[in-house]
């Protein structure tokens, strides 16, 4: 029994796979935490499914898939933060826009020239098999990056996320937060992408925070627990898919969603009451 | 009540200013002075600009035309409305009043003196053993309690709170109004806005009646007139003195006027309360 469940550690695509699973859900659970209390989940969703038209672009003409994505989500995300803060249109009206356009562009290039080698389902639900070296490097470069951002600036974020107006009067430049979070958020993403996949990784950013913020009060234990348990659910989860032969992407969103359940189970009241406070913040 | 009489230097000032959200001015021509130790109270209907001159004086909104002016090196809070709050934010009071020290130390965790410090703010607020508690789970005067302590906690000058008393009842409007009271005595200038003209406003050394322009400035007794009020309001109040304070009736009649009407028959039911509890404090 444990030979079975060790023995996929034997191979190099698959503990590279777990590191990238494990530091990915870590990652989107600590940026997951801003994303969720800022009212931002749909951009989080969005946002994704824009980085897949960089991602098709990238690899019809041979460039670094990390590169070109990389370039098209921070636009991107720089674009929506722009159109979000200025209201200038309805944010959700632009976003839709935005996202959705640069996504039904990679679907129709993948369509009208192929796939330039790339595997179109792994793009879309992650998976184990395409894990290399650079994935591994990418989320370590993009989750040092997040820490190092989240630990130096972490009473401006939290000033940012909780009171945006009195952090402008304080002296927070809470433009630039704004924006460094979704440059962060992009970066989160086109990291990911590989094992969770675009449709998925909203769900990695949403349920370790809703988990936490079940079990908490405090923002700094919310940022902790959501962190650990997006780690925890990366693990368990890309192990599950080695064994149930499962696309990765599917496997880990189920390990969370059903944490979720039982924690939503166990907290009773408290945990509900909580967990509705995260669907309809105050605007 | 005691307040502190402004001893002259000016903390900040407005001069001409309009502003507004995207087209549309808010404030049009807006001149005001604040000065240190001062206490002033803004008044005005809804949509008067109340919030958008807390806002131009916080230095949050940019101005169309006019000019701000700020003492160089003028450390300034603002307390937002209570209704702008997201109660549900997973925070503490202890993590919320932290807050305000964001300038200073860049490490996450609270040192061993910001400790103190927020112990001490909280303390001096009455609320020192809630620091551990989530900010849902306070009353309403503590609530209110913990965004001044954060407020404070920046050591501020100027202290700017929009509608501090806004859906309290009169107990805590009275605590709220002590507590502002005993911060000016110690030389902390403070400007709020209220709609709440014989609670607030009639108490404060200086009122403001704004509506998009600044219609009075003044010692409530001067300022808390008929015509004065009737150019701010848009309609027609009665101001009555009571105490040496002017109290401001609602002459809102629904009914053509009865003969002998009752000397508060058409009050609005809270000036009447008050007017009352004056009379029997």
């Amino acid at each position: 029994m444990i030979g079975e469940l060790l023995r996929p550690f034997e191979f190099e695509f698959f503990r590279n796979g777990l590191i990238v699973a494990t530091m990915a859900g870590a990652l989107c659970g600590a940026i997951g935490v801003y994303v969720v209390l800022k009212g931002m989940s749909y951009i989080g969703h969005g946002l994704s499914h824009a980085i897949f038209g960089g991602f098709a672009a990238s690899s019809l003409l041979g460039i670094n898939y990390l590169l070109g994505a990389g370039v098209w989500g921070v636009v991107s995300a720089l674009m929506i933060n722009a159109v979000t803060r200025r209201r200038v249109i309805g944010s959700d009206a632009a976003i839709g826009v935005i996202t959705t356009a640069s996504f039904a562009l990679g679907l129709a290039l993948f369509a009208l020239f192929g796939t330039g080698g790339r595997s179109f389902d792994a793009a879309l639900f992650g998976s184990i098999l395409g894990v290399g070296l650079d994935d591994v490097v990418a989320i370590f470069v993009v989750s040092t990056l997040a820490a190092v951002l989240i630990f130096l600036r972490y009473r401006a974020l939290l000033f940012t996320t909780f009171d945006p107006e009195v952090a402008d009067v304080a002296g927070v430049n809470t433009a630039r937060m704004d924006a460094l979070l979704m440059v962060v958020l992009a970066a989160s993403i086109l990291a990911t992408m590989q094992v969770l996949g675009v449709t998925l990784i909203a769900a990695a950013l949403v349920i370790p925070a809703a988990v936490a913020r079940m079990l908490t009060n405090s923002f700094a234990r919310m940022l902790q627990l959501a962190t650990g348990i997006g780690a925890v659910c990366g693990f368990v989860g890309m192990n599950l898919s080695y064994h149930l032969d499962v696309q990765s992407g599917p496997t880990i969103v189920l390990v969370a969603a059903t944490l979720f359940a039982a924690v939503f189970v166990v907290t009773g009241a408290t945990g509900r009451r909580r967990a509705a406070a995260i669907a309809a913040p105050a605007q | 009540m005691s307040w502190a009489a402004a001893d002259g230097e000016e903390l900040l000032g407005l001069a001409g200013v309009t502003c507004g959200y995207g087209r549309e001015a808010v404030l049009v021509d807006v001149d005001l002075a604040v000065h240190r130790g001062e206490f002033v109270g803004i008044v005005g209907p809804s949509g008067a600009g109340k919030t958008t001159a807390l806002r131009v004086l916080a230095g949050s909104m940019r101005v169309a035309r006019g000019s701000v002016t700020r003492r160089p090196g003028l450390r300034m809070a603002y307390v937002p409305q209570v209704e702008t709050i997201n109660w549900s934010f997973p925070v503490t009071v202890r993590e919320c009043v932290l807050m305000a020290r964001v300038n200073g130390r860049r490490l996450p965790w609270a040192s061993r003196a910001e400790r103190a410090q927020v112990a001490a703010v909280l303390e001096q607020l009455d609320i020192g053993d809630l620091a551990d508690r989530h900010i849902r789970e306070l009353s309403g005067g503590q609530q209110q309690r913990v965004f001044i302590a954060r407020a404070l906690l920046g050591e501020p000058e100027l202290l700017l709170m929009d509608e501090p008393t806004s859906g309290v009842d009169v107990r805590l409007r009275h605590e709220i109004l002590h507590l502002l009271d005993h911060l000016n005595a110690g030389g902390l200038a403070i400007v709020l806005s209220t709609h709440d003209l014989n609670g607030i406003a009639a108490h404060l050394p200086r009122v403001v009646c704004l509506n998009r322009s600044v219609i009075g400035d003044g010692v409530p007794h001067d300022i808390l007139t008929t015509d004065v009020l009737e150019r701010t309001y848009g309609a027609s109040m009665e101001v009555l003195v009571h105490g040496g304070m002017p109290v401001v009736l609602d002459s809102f009649r629904r009914h053509p006027p009865h003969p002998h009407p009752h000397p508060h028959a058409d009050a609005d039911p809270d000036a009447e309360a008050h007017v009352h509890s004056e009379a029997h404090p």
